[in-house]
């Protein structure tokens, strides 16, 4: 197993600060689960991403930077439990995630 | 129509209760997850597979739990099963209308050893000083991992149980029969016989589940709401207990000797009996009717 840490700066923040959090996914063999909470970050966004597969750090910062290219949250936490899901489907939770988080909690 | 079968545990909940009815307990924002797994470098989920909480159902309330099965197949671990006496314990105080369970498990989770033994031993005492209090506890069972070890049992601890013909429902799943008797005695990979011998249909069919429905959320909200308007007062005298210990030694002298579950429809008098599986819910519940063991 292996923790990383990710931040992010200069995101645009998200409407009402106070949303609850939300969850999308399973921790099960080649999916992960995302929780999205507002977190006052100072403006930052955080990545915490406990994944099973080791040694795949690049891969997960060029599929964060793609979802932060795409959403540029702020002030928000984002925590991840993985069991060596692909990027495809890491995207894919991720932008779940943040859907849910806007519609205001549980997918 | 919203799949039971295919939607998370999450979905399945929120799709049973009352729309925005649910307040979840403990939820993943809290982080109560698995210290076993950790110190064994293996992922945990943030609830530990199972969401607890209090809503209400026909606008009645209740508490629920939901297993889900995607994370290590369901299995109650330390947090998991704490979670679940938890809520069972908390229905004695506050009284609710009924507990549901919306079980999806592979029994303990044996990475957790004796504190999952342990679990599971908590949540069946619960179980029955709930039903005690008056309080019914019923169970639904559709999930894709079905409802085994541990949690079989416990589920049969509770006032009625719910199936969908994809739900099963046992002790020992397919494969822990396959490894311990061999794959002549029960071959796992046999779909049809896998569900034919533990699914909702041939559950029903020996009176263990009390309803089946068809696999959508909403069919299983019906039926839950069904159960709560005709709940009454279990019967736990001992008389009780002795005439249900008589009924199963009937069944076991009845249908002892079958080699497969259609060999026990074909006793029980229905027609047809190995068409059965193909039958939608409405037409094979008209084809069973009086003729359940």
């Amino acid at each position: 197993m292996e923790t990383l840490v990710f931040d992010y700066r200069d995101g645009k923040p998200v409407p009402a600060s106070n949303r609850p959090p939300a969850l999308v996914g399973v921790v099960g063999s080649g999916n992960l689960e995302v929780l999205v909470e507002a977190h006052d970050l100072s403006g930052a966004a955080r990545v915490e991403v406990v994944t099973a597969a080791t040694g795949f750090r690049p891969i997960w910062q060029a599929v964060l930077d793609d979802f932060f290219n795409r959403h540029a949250p702020s002030n928000i936490l984002i925590s991840i439990n993985d069991v060596g899901a692909t990027p495809a489907v890491v995207s894919l939770r991720l932008d779940q995630a943040m859907e849910a988080f806007k519609a205001g909690g549980a997918a | 129509m919203s799949s039971y079968y295919e939607a998370s545990a999450r979905e399945r909940l929120l799709g049973l209760l009352d729309e925005g009815s649910f307040q979840e307990i403990l939820p993943p924002s809290a982080r109560i997850s698995s210290p076993h797994l950790r110190q064994l470098d293996t992922p945990a989920a943030f609830d530990d597979g199972i969401i607890v909480g209090k809503g209400l159902l026909d606008g009645k309330p209740v508490l629920a739990a939901a297993q889900e099965g995607g994370f290590m197949g369901g299995a109650v671990g330390e947090v998991h099963g704490a979670k679940l006496t938890g809520l069972l314990e908390r229905a004695l105080d506050e009284k609710p209308a009924a507990v549901l369970l919306l079980v999806e498990s592979g029994g303990v989770r044996l990475h957790e050893a004796n504190a999952g033994l342990i679990a599971v031993s908590e949540i069946m005492r619960a179980i029955l000083a709930v039903r005690a209090a008056g309080i019914p506890v019923f169970v639904l069972d559709g999930g894709q991992f079905g409802c085994f070890g541990g949690m079989g049992i416990a589920s049969r601890l509770c006032d009625a149980v719910v199936m969908s013909e994809e739900g099963r429902l046992g002790l020992s799943g397919p494969e822990v029969i396959e490894t311990t008797m061999g794959v002549e005695e029960f071959d796992s990979r046999d779909r049809a016989l896998v569900w034919r011998t533990l699914g909702g249909k041939h559950r029903y069919l020996l009176g263990e589940a009390a309803g089946i429905v068809p696999d959508a959320i909403a069919a299983f909200r019906d039926a839950a709401i069904g159960l709560l308007r005709q709940a009454q007062a279990p019967d736990l005298s001992l008389a009780a207990m002795q005439a249900e210990h008589r009924r199963l030694a009937n069944r076991l002298e009845r249908f002892g000797q079958c080699r497969d579950a259609i060999d026990i429809w074909r006793s029980l008098g229905i027609e047809e009996p190995a068409g059965l599986p193909l039958l939608e819910i409405p037409e094979f519940v008209a084809r069973t009717q009086d003729r359940r063991a």
